[in-house]
């Protein structure tokens, strides 16, 4: 039996199924099913991982397309504090799981509805933080660009939007790191990513759900890094080096310079 | 000897359940099969949250008082929290095996770096004035930290504490990979069930509501001299 | 600590009503009477194995999907009632996760279909696997027997893969009834099983090879009779015993060239639960399994899957109506 027999943590045997896992990501070998069907691989892989950064980017993309917009227009005119604040925080309440499969039962499976509700699932962070960046723009600022005779479409477009970029590239951060990690039970509604192995167990056996857990990883620290540095990139100079250094924190309220950026 | 027989029915489908809709009747006859899952995941949620605050909070005390601590703590609680919850659980597998306790240490591993880094903000955040006071008046740092510094950064830590707890309701929502259970295993079980998803993501979004009013409650009384500001 | 009041008077409801549904679950009304009845082989009730309670704990594990939970339960509640102590351990995943489990000792026992035994522990190809029940669970046995793991007779009835579809496409293409005659109409069909459907040779790929059938597309979903109904799939993967295979809205096509290996269920335990429980307890599993036909079989399922009761409520009704228990 499991327990008493074997004591010892068989060390060596974790380390076997990890390097199992490992060359399952770059060689592609006989599926648990069938010796003739070959699974995982480099190319099998790439596939993958490029269907699911379609997924995700598509997903961004649409979230970000409707929240920058929406926060932009509420935080200029100072209205929907409420909802562009507590957005983030019920936001996360929904298990993603709950908010993919209500998708499935309720709309469909397939690209587009499991797109949609990752597009939803990018809404909140980008929509908090852009409020709450166009917010923070010095009233004085605005006043200025309203004195040289801007219009508000201008305001927003010229002076508040610029300035607003690092914070609202944050939430964009936020954003896409859930949405590629989500990505990964996209299977369940019919979309493959580098989920796949993971749902399809059989086919991918252990050494592929495995392997795809570790891709699945990599790719999201890897996406969290790459904006990250973009975000450093787009910060003005003026603003990095600027007196009041932004502290990092999360809260709920978010009546903050910066907000949620894990 | 009974003569045995089991009853085969005719279905025409075209009920509510077999058609997978939303059934109010159904509801109220199996609300009994979601009370286990819901107190699973209350466990895993609780518990976890409840290590994970304590860890966090200890390391941020030391990232306190050893500045050089603060950049290699802070980079691997994002470094954890950038694993997919998924990959995380499957990833704890071979180690651990299945069942709770892998599910709990994938869970407390994402609560770290909320609880963590609103500690440290927190506690740099206290006005230098009131820690400079508190020393003249010839307080130890023990007592500065415990008396002045700690509840001045009660509202931060509360706030971490808050994003941590909902966070939490979710991702043990797919503990179920690591065979834990949790509201998710219903979910799954029949994931084209409008009823069953309705229940079971209902009772997962209630319970995250409850829980942050209920650490807001708690943050009130703690600290009364804030009320006004919340 | 008026502040606190709220969020606990919230959390104190939501637990009551609760707990008052789960105090509600004997009184639940049962369904309206059934419009036929077949009558079946039984044994006589379940008797206490002398000695059972002294032995150690059975854990009974399953696979994730309706017809392993009511199984499960099955093989669980016959054990207990024969008086050995019971655990279940029903929501495993797939066959890997099922059999290391079981390899592993985390459970003593679980429901296993004979084809997929071969195919997916000893990796026999799919056209290799013995075509007739009895030689396929023969395999199975001796196979197993160097893995210190005792497979139990069959079942009688066996769940096999059947392309399905609603009867309308059905008639569109001219009524097929085997799957051969499906060639040559396919290529606008989109086809729809589990995900692993579509590299399983057991399964799309096979179907695709023996028959040399290409359809419009595949749509990886667990939701299979529901993919149907909203049109995002003309054809599924369906399983005999499936419960909506008995409403009369779809038909199935036979498999005339004998793609699908017998899939007859067989409950693999572990050797030395098997000496625990003895020939008497032998008894009672193969006892209970007996008038498993695919119609009771499909009419189990189709309590889960249509009429969303719960396995375990399933599996305690049928051993009463059965005449295991009382």
């Amino acid at each position: 039996m499991a327990k008493g027999g074997d004591v010892s943590i068989p060390l060596a045997s974790v380390f076997s199924e990890f390097g199992g896992a490992i060359e399952f990501l770059f060689k592609a070998q006989p599926s648990d099913l069938d010796p003739n069907t070959k699974v995982g691989g480099v190319s099998e892989m790439l596939g993958l991982l490029l269907n699911h950064v379609a997924l995700s980017g598509a997903a961004v993309a649409i979230g970000t397309a409707i929240a920058i917009p929406l926060g932009l227009y509420l935080g200029h005119h100072g209205k929907g504090e409420f909802a562009a604040i507590n957005a983030s925080n019920v936001g996360r309440a929904i298990p993603t799981l709950v908010l993919l499969t209500v998708f499935i039962a309720y709309i469909g499976v397939g690209f587009v509805p499991i797109m949609l509700a990752l597009a939803l699932l990018a809404l909140p962070p980008v929509l908090t933080n852009t409020w709450v960046a166009a917010r923070q723009v010095e009233r004085e600022t605005v006043d200025a660009a309203r004195g040289m005779g801007m219009t508000d479409s201008q305001i927003i477009q010229r002076v508040e939007l610029p300035l607003s970029l690092p914070t609202i590239f944050a939430g964009i951060r936020v954003a896409a790191v859930n949405v590629v990690a989500t990505a990964t039970i996209a299977p369940l509604g019919s979309v493959d990513s580098l989920g796949t192995p993971i749902i399809s167990g059989n086919v991918y056996g252990a050494d592929g759900r495995l392997g795809a857990a570790i891709a699945v990883s990599v790719l999201t620290l890897a996406v969290s890094g790459a904006l990250a540095a973009l975000q450093r990139a787009i910060t003005p100079k003026g603003l990095k080096m600027g007196a009041e250094k932004p502290r990092r924190r999360f809260s709920p309220n978010l009546r903050r310079r910066e907000t949620a950026t894990p | 000897m009974t003569l045995a027989q089991v009853q085969i029915q005719k279905r025409e489908g075209g009920t509510c359940e077999a058609n997978n809709g939303f059934c109010p009747d159904w509801i109220a006859d199996n609300l009994d099969r979601y009370v286990d899952p819901f107190l699973q995941h209350v466990f895993l949620t609780v518990t976890s949250v409840a290590i994970g605050f304590v860890i966090a909070f200890a390391l941020a005390l030391l990232a306190h008082r050893k500045r050089w601590l603060l950049p290699p703590l802070s980079a691997s609680s994002q470094i954890l929290y950038g694993i997919p919850s998924v990959a995380l659980f499957l990833l704890l597998l071979p180690i651990t095996g299945r069942g709770s306790v892998t599910g709990l240490i994938a869970l407390v591993s994402y609560t770290l770096i909320f609880v963590f880094v609103n500690v440290t903000t927190g506690l740099d955040g206290v006005p230098k004035d009131s820690v400079d006071a508190a020393r003249g008046m010839g307080l130890t740092e023990r007592q500065l930290l415990w008396r002045v510094e700690v509840p001045l950064a009660l509202p931060e830590i509360f706030a971490g504490l808050r994003i941590a707890t909902t966070t939490t309701v979710g991702l043990a929502a797919l503990a179920f990979f690591a065979g834990a259970g949790g509201l998710g295993e219903e979910i799954t079980r029949d994931k084209g069930f409008q009823s069953n998803i309705a229940v079971a993501g209902g009772l997962a979004v209630l319970l995250a509501l409850v829980l942050d009013l209920l650490i807001l409650s708690v943050q009130r009384l703690m600290t009364p001299w804030r009320r006004a500001a919340m | 600590m008026k502040a606190l009041k709220t969020p606990l008077a919230i959390l104190a409801a939501l637990l009551l009503a609760l707990g008052l549904a789960a105090c509600g679950k004997d009184e639940k009304k049962e369904k309206g009477g059934g419009a036929g009845s077949q009558q079946s082989s039984s044994g006589p009730p379940i008797e206490k194995v002398p000695g059972a309670e002294s032995k150690p704990t059975i854990t009974i594990g399953s696979k994730n999907f309706t017809e392993q939970y009511i199984l499960g339960n099955i093989y669980a509640s016959a054990l207990k009632a024969a008086g050995f102590k019971v655990k279940t351990s029903l929501d495993l995943g797939s066959e890997v996760v099922a059999y290391k489990a079981l390899k592993q000792g985390e459970i003593s026992a679980y429901p296993e279909y004979t084809g997929t035994a071969l195919t997916a522990f000893f990796k026999v190809p799919v056209l290799k696997v013995p075509k007739e029940p009895a030689p396929a669970f023969e395999q199975v046995k001796t196979r197993l027997a160097k893995q210190q793991i005792t497979a139990l007779p069959t079942t009688p009835f066996e769940n096999t893969f059947r392309l399905a579809l609603s009867k309308q496409k059905a008639q569109e293409i001219g009524n097929p009834k085997t799957t051969s005659e499906l060639k040559g109409k396919t290529a606008d069909l989109k086809i729809s099983g589990f995900p692993e459907c579509k590299k399983r040779v057991d399964c799309l790929l096979g179907v695709e090879k023996t028959y040399g059938l290409k359809f419009g597309g595949f749509v990886a979903s667990e939701e299979k009779y529901d993919v149907i109904e909203n049109g995002s799939a003309d054809v599924i993967f369906g399983f005999t015993t499936d419960g909506e295979l008995t409403t009369g809205k779809y038909v199935t096509v036979d498999d005339d060239k004998k793609l699908f290996p017998p899939y007859n269920v067989s409950l693999l335990m572990r050797n030395e639960t098997f000496k625990e429980i003895g020939p008497e307890g032998q008894k009672v599993i193969e006892n209970v399994q007996k008038p498993l036909t695919e119609k009771i079989m499909g009419e189990l399922n189709s309590r889960v899957d249509l009429d969303k009761q719960e396995p375990e409520k399933v599996a305690s009704d049928y051993l009463r109506e059965a005449g295991f228990t009382k």
